[in-house]
């Protein structure tokens, strides 16, 4: 049986490849979905807590896996509104092409 | 819960969401992104907590995995110059996970092995929600609305 | 009726005063108002005077006050006021009525020239301010009214103002009289110390009554000399006589008005004014400060009398004339005949101002020429001229019976002769007598009889405006005489409240033999000397050096140009250059200083603030550029931040545990 500590470990590793995902490639889907797997790597992490938790458990976790899932899926759908506009107005999803705020 | 299951479905969430974070075509990220999702469905299910599970497949999968390849499919233009990887991403992460990984071992955790669970029903669920949770439910109706009615006017055609 | 012009007399110097201002009001333009003005006023003035005159006839030794309190300061208070008695109200009607003359004779006069109405404006408030002095009651108001009159007189002598001559003229009379003021400003001053007032009569506590006579004690003589160097500044006395001719630089009527009835009355007025303060511890009538007064007197009326025979122009010898008469009148008083001073005072207004008026209208018939050397004959060309002027010279040379300048002038002489100090002021007065009527007969020959000379070839008679004051003033010289006779001696017994009897035995005395032989030697003499007629002088043929001398005054100018002038102007000089690089070389150092301090703050703001200030922008601006090249813009760059941060918040919160 997994202890707690290798489950938050795996947590961790999903958060970090989803982080990887955001921030070295250059398409702009690409930042999403890393931003969907940090958030999945999250929801584990609830999970985890829920399930090793002292008993009686108490249904926070979960509920608020469920809160989180229903969050990641309004804001995917925005973000990828966001990125057909982008798309439109740029005609390119190269986020490095994306730099109107430079200073 | 068994341990091998356990080994088993983190390898392969693991390494789909590797996949999915570093495959060149676009379609295969996608479709490797779907399957980790699948992977960690397959974690809730191993923890008892079976009506997330569910739901995990029926949003993530169904919904916003699809949603994404509609949108690669929307956008796919210049699909084939948008290539290029910085490390210095790379760097960040493995920078990142070393700190979560250092302070999870340093945290005093209840190592307890997980009894059995009573299962926590849908109804069970449905009333929470509709009682301790009612007002955050509320809430995410009120912002799953504003997320719909924003993503409609997002991608809504210019009036000229 | 009577009791209320003596209770009001202020009104009287009040009328003309009030005239002046209105026709300064009415401006340059409004000739025919100025006149009128003018005229009404004076009129005003010879009305009130006569229904002041009045009352004064009744009683003797008459005499009213009104004082007030002016100001106080502290306890004491300042009082004036004005005194209505016999020397006042005759004083009041000669200045008025010969005031009148000379106002209706300049109508004409100045009818050509452009300040017309400046001119009214200023005789009316000249008559004011004379008639102001002759009411005072006190010596404070009696100053002030002094000072008006000089002011008056500096205006009038310098009224044509483009002739440089004109402005030097005035301005030497007034620094001359000022001189003379300044003495007599002390003996105010001295005088109010000693006896605490300077109200004239006040129920008996005035300074002129005994107790305060007693209080000066043995300053008298101090303030007495003191009062008497404003009496010889204003009165043409020796050495502050070098004014009066001079003065002539202004228009005929000023002469007239000024110059020879009033103003240079105003000195004689007083000292008989404040005779008690001179006469204090009298014995026989001679005190210390009586003294002076006679030599002075004598001094110069001798001087003048020889000048005047010297002179070629026509209202210079009457100057001189009227010096030397004021000589005599200080003579008059110095030796205790104060009526016979007044009533030659009072006579000599009137003829003399017939002299100047006279003098004025051959003046503007021969256009304007003042030389007697380029006039002649004038007789048949300017007859009523002649003739008035003629009752003039007679009356000053002092012909008796008939013209008014006789009797004074035996009364005089009368007085001059029982002084106990010495029998000097006589002799020296005598031949004074002669000599007034050697060059009144010079004049008159030179001027009116003879070959006609370059001027009085078109010489006409003047018009009428002109030649009535000459005639009604000529009457009055005349008329005049009845009451100063010895015979019925009116105006001595209004003077002086002694009762005055008729009595014809008097009209033949020694004195008037003496005098009618002085007067016949000095007109036969004149006759004789000059009977040629011709224009050209025997004593300056045959005594060259002593015509030049007299001619130049003496020299008297000259000296005073070199040694009081000059040491006037080195003292001039040394002040102000103690005020260019002294005084004001002190106020350019601190100055100096202000400005260095305001250059040291400038620089101080300008290199260290500012440059600080600066510095501090060029920093804060580097660094925002700085961190703004951190933007890429892109999103990454951005994520990878916050992950980072992130990164070190776990740390920080593993740490801390």
């Amino acid at each position: 049986m997994p202890t707690l500590s290798i489950l938050l470990v795996v947590s961790a590793a999903l958060f970090c490849i989803g982080l990887l995902a955001a921030l070295s490639r250059r398409h702009a889907i690409f930042i999403l979905i890393g931003i969907e797997m940090m958030l999945a790597a999250a929801n584990l992490n609830f999970i985890a807590f829920w399930r090793f938790a002292p008993q009686p458990a108490q249904p926070t976790g979960v509920m608020v896996a469920i809160f989180a899932i229903a969050i990641a899926a309004a804001e995917a759908a925005v973000g990828l509104a966001m990125v057909i506009a982008v798309y439109r107005h740029f005609r390119t999803t190269n986020v490095d092409q994306l730099d109107q705020l430079k200073g | 819960m068994s341990s091998v299951a356990f080994v088993i479905i983190a390898v392969l969430t693991l390494s789909a969401a590797l996949a999915a974070a570093t495959l060149q075509k676009l379609m295969h990220a996608a479709l490797s992104f779907a399957v980790m999702f699948v992977g960690i469905s397959a974690f809730f299910f191993l923890f008892g907590a079976e009506f997330v599970g569910l739901v995990q497949i029926f949003v993530y999968i169904g919904a916003v995995a699809v949603l994404i390849v509609f949108t690669i499919l929307l956008t796919r233009y210049d699909v084939g110059k948008v290539r290029g990887f910085s490390w210095g991403g790379v760097v960040v992460a493995i920078a990142v996970f070393g700190g979560l990984v250092w302070a999870i071992s340093k945290t005093k955790l209840v190592s307890v092995a997980p009894s059995q669970v009573e299962p926590l029903t849908v109804q069970r669920i449905g009333e929470l929600l509709m009682t301790n949770y009612v007002w955050p439910l509320q809430c995410v109706g009120v912002l799953l609305t504003a997320a719909l009615i924003g993503a409609l006017i997002l991608v809504m055609e210019e009036k000229s | 009726m009577n009791s209320w012009i003596t209770s009001n007399v202020w009104l009287i110097p009040a009328a003309p005063i009030v005239a002046a201002l209105l026709i300064l009001a009415f401006g340059k333009a409004a000739r025919r108002e100025a006149a009128a003005f003018a005229v009404i006023g004076q009129l005003a003035a010879l009305t009130m005077s006569i229904l002041a005159f009045v009352p004064t006839l009744h009683s003797h030794g008459f005499r009213t006050v009104q004082n007030f309190t002016w100001f106080t300061f502290g306890e004491q208070s300042l009082r004036i006021g004005f005194v209505l008695d016999p020397l006042a109200a005759a004083m009041m009607l000669m200045i008025a009525l010969v005031g009148l003359c000379i106002f209706i004779f300049s109508i004409g006069y100045m009818a050509e020239d452009k300040n017309f109405s400046r001119f009214f404006a200023y005789l009316s408030f000249f008559s004011g301010s004379m008639l102001g002095v002759v009411v005072a009651n006190s010596l404070l108001l009696l100053f002030v009214f002094w000072e008006l009159v000089g002011l008056a007189s500096y205006l009038l002598i310098g009224f044509w103002i483009d002739r440089p001559s004109a402005a030097a003229a005035a301005k030497k009379a007034f620094i001359t009289t000022r001189i003379g003021d300044m003495g007599f400003f002390l003996g105010i001053l001295w005088l109010y110390h000693q006896s605490g007032t300077l109200l004239f009569y006040d129920g008996g506590h005035g300074c002129l009554e005994s107790v305060a006579l007693s209080a000066i004690g043995s300053s008298v003589t101090l303030v007495a000399l003191l009062i008497f160097c404003g009496a010889a500044g204003k009165s043409g006395q020796f050495p502050l006589h070098v004014w009066l001719p001079d003065a002539m630089e202004g228009p005929t009527p000023v002469s007239a008005l000024i110059h020879a009835a009033t103003m240079v009355a105003a000195g004689v007025f007083l000292v008989a004014r404040v005779y008690p303060i001179f006469s204090v511890g009298a014995v026989n009538g001679v005190t210390p400060s009586l003294t002076v007064v006679v030599w002075i007197g004598v001094v110069t009326g001798l001087m003048a009398a020889l000048i005047a025979v010297a002179q070629f122009d026509i209202k210079r010898i009457l100057a001189y004339s009227t010096v030397s008469q004021l000589g005599l009148m200080m003579v008059s008083l110095g030796v205790g005949g104060v009526t016979a001073g007044i009533m030659h005072l009072l006579a000599h207004g009137f003829f003399k101002a017939l002299l100047f008026l006279g003098a004025g209208s051959v003046i503007h018939g021969c256009h304007h020429e003042q030389d007697i050397r380029k006039m002649g004959g004038l007789r048949r060309l300017m007859p009523v001229t002649f003739g008035t002027y003629a009752v003039g010279m007679m009356a000053l040379s002092g012909v008796p019976f008939f013209f008014s300048g006789g009797w004074t002038k035996e009364e005089i002489l009368h007085a001059t002769s029982h002084w106990p100090r010495s029998h000097l002021p006589y002799y020296l007065m005598m031949i004074g007598v002669v000599l007034t009527a050697l060059y009144m007969t010079r004049q008159v020959i030179y001027v009116f009889f003879g070959n006609r000379r370059a001027a009085s070839e078109h010489a006409h008679e003047s018009p009428g405006v002109m030649t009535l004051p000459l005639i009604v003033l000529a009457v009055c010289a005349i008329l005049f005489s009845v009451v100063l006779t010895p015979a019925w001696p009116g105006l001595e017994s209004y003077l002086t409240g002694h009762p005055a009897d008729f009595d014809p035995h008097l009209l033949i005395q020694p004195m008037i033999i003496v005098s009618l032989a002085l007067v016949g030697a000095g007109i036969s003499l004149g006759i004789w000397m000059y009977r040629r007629a011709d224009g050209i002088d025997p004593l300056q043929q045959t005594q060259p050096a002593l015509f030049r001398f007299l001619e130049n005054k003496m020299w008297i100018d000259e000296i005073y140009d070199r040694t009081v002038i000059a040491l006037a102007a080195l003292a001039a000089r040394l002040s102000d250059w103690m005020d260019r690089y002294i005084w004001d070389g002190l106020v350019r150092g601190v100055a100096a200083i202000g400005q260095f301090l305001a250059k040291l703050t400038t620089g101080a703001d300008e290199r260290v603030i500012n440059a600080g200030v600066d510095e501090g922008t060029v920093g804060a601006h580097g660094f925002g550029r700085l961190m703004s090249r951190r933007h890429s813009g892109q999103i990454q760059t951005y994520l990878g931040a916050i992950a980072l941060g992130m990164l070190a918040l776990i740390l920080l919160y593993a740490w801390l545990g």
